[in-house]
């Protein structure tokens, strides 16, 4: 389906792309496809519409901050090598591939679990001052739940969410502090995505 | 009254019962069958646990025993003929017309698969088992030949998984599943009935020559692709034909009707498969029609659909009740077993077999549990009954085989049915340890679940996109342009949020609060400060169990399950979709910066919405409906915590404002601020206007001036913008002809 060759000729950069991100070619043709699928101008980057009109993420509770995770800060567009690097994150943990096996000096791939926890993080924190204060966790709840919650049950279950993974008190969850309440989870199985040949 | 003696007074008071006899008594036995619906409803636990069909098989018996023991023959209405053009179609059609299309065509090749190979595997399985057993005599049951027992087991093939999906659905089991469950479950009554008409048309010969097989089969295809053939033509005439019904609002979904009774009964004529043809006449029309008439017409026919299709199921339920009491019964209990055990076996080992058939094929694989919930979801119901009930009396050992039958489907529905939620339950149930939960990574996790499920959206997972992307040019060159009576090109926002958010207005409108400004329950209303302010609350663990309990009830569930078309007795659900719009609508009236004025004139378009839409449902609905999600350009995020959709959000929640006036109570800049404010208090309902083709551009005026206009929003073209003052709500165009800027 789609175009026959896996190509990576019509892809800008692909080597870079592949060699940053770990996507083989054929992973990176497809969502290359993808990507134009979605720019239904022809733009070659997508905006925010582009975005909305994947029905599905409408109707996700959480679709807002997912497509805004995509933009970076001031930006208006997405190009590929941006949606491909944020792809990249839920790539499945390469388990044979051991970081001593690239390149010592390798920035953290994308798709390790502190990246993983990184990227759910910033879904929380939109301020991006590191913390998830009270209010960006109740945010995100109010969303994840049905209208029936009252607003105490609400604060309750933030309260005791913060009290729970705050360790210095500052009554607000860092990075490390969630970092350290999912540690029982399995994270590189949770935010992986099967990516389509 | 003495008025046969005297013919020549008037008499005062005559009763002529003969006359009324036949109407009057259906509509009794509806009306009771109806009683017994209401009356489980009323108490709404009972129907999580007991399927609906278990309810209704009861009070069957019920008032079967009481007929009997009075003497009373039931009615003896259910004949070949009026179940096969009375009580069926009306089934099918609903089958039909609320097919989820989107994940439907995405696994088209699956359900087709465990439809017509499953059906086939177990007919001629069971069939083949039967037989055998047959030829042992202590079981007295020689005399049935190979064909009849093909032809009883295609009967006891079809399988009715209403239970099992309603099962599942709560529980959460994976779209992919669901949609195959819910597809075998409506195409092997096609296959089923085809099996029937040709076993039993088998039957009837006394030898069955080689020839006779593969003419068999040669005629099996034929009726298939006939019945699909037949039932496209059918749909494209009449989404053509309402194309010009604008004038006759009042009769547009007799049309639904007709064409697809007459597609049924042509079929019929030709002895094809008519239910192929009226499930593929309701997928195609849908489309089309439910674009072309008014939303007074949309709705009235989806309900007619339930109506029809819940009156028929009904009846059939209920009558298997009584009739189970009533008739005369041929028992044995070699047959009846074994006829069980087959039924198990073979579906069991057939899901086993085609699955690691089918699942090489497959993005997204079944594994054992999932092979479970279709084997055991097989339940068998409706068209099981009926199918045997009226095989003709030449049928030698009829009577067995309706005990039977009988036998089956109070077994399947009974135990199968109210067993499956427990035991699905306990096989999940295992898979998360809910214990050592701390309530972080509860709402953590769900939250990246909904993160995964949302990337794998974008990245179109599901959808052979190639195909479909095919299939969308085509149906815009061609099919829109001649089968729609106003046809936009996709990029409008318009139609699609019209839809949605008039429905939530409407829906808004029945909340206690009218003004979603003073919801309080949704957005926290509360002091900040308080909350500051307020010392560290100790919790207990009884306070925390009941924090998991209101988090694993509340949360709503990732997409992978397809709330909208869970329940086959219900309307689409759309409840969730409408709780994150309001919620939307709501955080975005919050966060509505005054003096925006590319907002407010989203705002006005919004507000001027019409009435076009139809009941909103998730499926197709939210498809086409995010297909047209082209909001206006792009704003930088410019507000630093805002969410970046915020603009989005405009489009969506002012939707909302439509009907609802809800208009946002910030000052509003330039002109448009004080119509806004005009419209609030014009308009206290929601306006169900018919559109006119001026209502959708209402974007493109407004927009020309704040910012270049978005890429192909069609509305600009030439149509008059909506932006005077005050002018769209009122101007009240109810008759006009719709303006239909859709998808």
């Amino acid at each position: 389906m789609g175009s026959s060759s896996s190509s990576t000729e019509r892809i800008p950069d692909a080597q870079e792309l592949m060699q940053e991100t770990g996507f083989s070619a054929a992973h990176l043709v497809r969502l290359y496809e993808r990507f134009e699928f979605l720019d239904k101008d022809d733009r070659g980057e997508l905006r925010l519409d582009d975005f909305e009109a994947v029905s599905e993420l409408a109707m996700n509770p959480i679709g807002d901050r997912i497509i805004g995770a995509f933009f970076s800060p001031g930006r208006e567009t997405v190009d590929f090598p941006s949606f491909v690097r944020i792809l990249a994150h839920f790539r499945p943990t390469d388990t044979n591939r051991t970081r001593n096996g690239r390149n010592g000096a390798q920035p953290e791939p994308a798709n390790s679990r502190t990246s993983k926890l990184k990227f759910a993080f910033q879904l929380y924190d939109q301020d991006r001052d590191g913390k998830v204060s009270r209010e960006e966790l109740l945010q995100v709840l109010r969303m994840m739940l049905e209208m029936q919650v009252t607003e105490e049950q609400l604060q309750s279950i933030a309260e005791r969410a913060i009290q729970e993974a705050d360790l210095d008190r500052d009554d607000a969850i860092s990075f490390d502090e969630f970092k350290k309440s999912l540690e029982k989870v399995d994270i590189e199985h949770k935010m992986s995505v099967r990516f389509l040949e | 009254e003495d008025d046969t003696k005297n013919p020549a007074n008037l008499p005062v008071f005559t009763m002529d019962y003969p006359r009324i006899q036949v109407p009057f008594e259906f509509t009794l036995w509806v009306l009771l069958a109806s009683f017994a619906k209401i009356g489980f409803h009323i108490y709404h636990k009972i129907t999580i646990w007991i399927p609906e069909s278990c309810l209704l098989i009861s009070i069957g018996l019920i008032v079967g025993a009481i007929m009997h023991s009075v003497k009373e023959e039931p009615p003896a209405v259910l004949s070949s003929n009026v179940f096969f053009l009375y009580m069926l179609p009306p089934i099918v059609l609903d089958n039909g017309y609320f097919m989820p299309t989107r994940p439907f065509f995405e696994n088209v090749g699956t359900v087709l698969w465990y439809a017509v190979v499953g059906t086939l595997w177990n007919s001629i399985g069971i069939g083949l088992s039967l037989f055998a057993i047959c030829q042992i005599e202590a079981f007295g049951v020689q005399d049935i030949n190979l064909q009849e027992n093909l032809l009883f087991a295609s009967i006891i093939s079809a399988v009715d998984p209403v239970a099992a999906l309603n099962v599942f659905e709560d529980i959460g089991v994976n779209e992919q599943l669901y949609i195959v469950i819910f597809g075998e479950g409506l195409f092997n009554d096609a296959v089923t009935v085809v099996l029937y008409s040709m076993f039993s048309f088998l039957a009837d010969l006394p030898v069955v020559e080689s020839e006779d097989v593969f003419l068999g089969v040669a005629r099996f295809f034929v009726v298939g692709v006939g019945g699909v053939l037949f039932g496209l033509l059918f749909g494209f005439v009449a989404a053509f034909t309402t194309r010009f019904t604008h004038n006759v609002r009042q009769i547009e979904p007799l049309f639904v009707f007709m064409y697809s009774y007459l597609a049924y009964l042509v079929a019929e004529l030709f002895a094809i498969s008519s239910v192929l043809a009226i499930i593929t006449c309701a997928i195609t029309m849908k489309y089309y029609v439910e674009e072309n008439v008014s939303q007074r017409s949309c709705t009235t026919i989806r309900h007619v659909v339930k109506m029809l299709a819940t009156v028929s199921e009904t009846l059939i339920f209920f009558f298997l009740g009584v009739v189970t009491i009533t008739t005369e019964h041929e028992w044995s209990w070699a047959y009846v077993l074994f006829t069980l055990l087959f039924a198990f076996v073979w579906r069991g080992i057939g899901m086993l077999v085609l699955t690691q058939i089918i699942n090489p094929f497959r993005t997204i694989q079944f594994n054992y549990k999932d092979q479970f919930g279709l084997a055991y979801g097989g339940l068998r119901g409706a068209i099981c009954f009926a199918l045997v009930f009226t095989l003709p009396d030449n049928i030698n050992r009829r009577n067995l085989f309706v005990t039977a039958s009988i036998a089956i489907i109070i077994f399947t529905v009974f135990i199968q049915g109210i067993s499956i939620r427990p035991i699905v339950e306990y096989i999940n149930i295992r898979r998360t340890n809910k214990d050592l939960n701390t309530i972080n990574v509860e709402v953590h996790t769900r939250m990246m679940e909904h993160v995964v499920c949302g990337i794998e959206d974008l990245c179109g997972q599901w959808s052979h996109y190639y195909w479909k992307d095919k299939f969308k040019k085509f149906n815009d060159r061609v099919l829109r342009r001649i089968l729609l009576r106003d046809n936009r090109a996709e990029s409008s926002i318009v139609s699609l949020y019209k839809k949605l958010e008039l429905q939530n207005a409407i829906d808004l409108l029945d909340t206690p609060l009218g003004d979603l400004s003073a919801a309080p329950s949704i957005i926290s209303l509360h002091d900040e400060k308080k909350e500051a302010a307020r010392p560290k609350r100790k919790f207990l663990a009884a306070d925390v169990r009941k924090m998991h309990d209101i988090l694993s009830k509340n949360m709503y569930k990732i997409r992978h399950k397809t709330i909208a078309y869970t329940n086959k007795y219900n309307l689409p659900d759309n409840s969730r979709a409408r709780e994150i719009l309001i919620r939307r609508h709501a955080s975005i009236r919050r966060s509505l910066r005054p003096g925006s004025l590319r907002e407010l004139k989203l705002l006005e378009v919004l507000n001027a919405m019409t009435d076009r839409s139809c009941v909103f449902s998730a499926g197709d609905e939210v498809d086409r409906l995010s297909a047209r999600v082209q909001a206006s350009g792009v704003s930088p995020r410019s507000s630093s915590r805002s969410l970046v959709p915020m603009r989005r959000l405009n489009t969506i929640q002012e939707q909302g404002g439509s009907g609802k006036s809800v208009v946002d109570e910030g000052p509003s800049g330039g002109p448009f601020g004080s119509s806004l404010r005009g419209r609030k208090a014009a308009v206290p309902a929601p306006r169900r206007r018919s559109s006119d083709r001026e209502d959708d551009s209402e974007p493109p005026g407004g927009e020309e001036e704040a910012l270049p206009p978005p890429p192909g929003w069609v509305p600009e073209d030439g149509d008059p913008g909506e932006n005077e003052a005050g002018n769209p709500l009122l101007r009240h165009s109810s008759q006009t002809s719709r303006g239909s800027s859709r998808l």
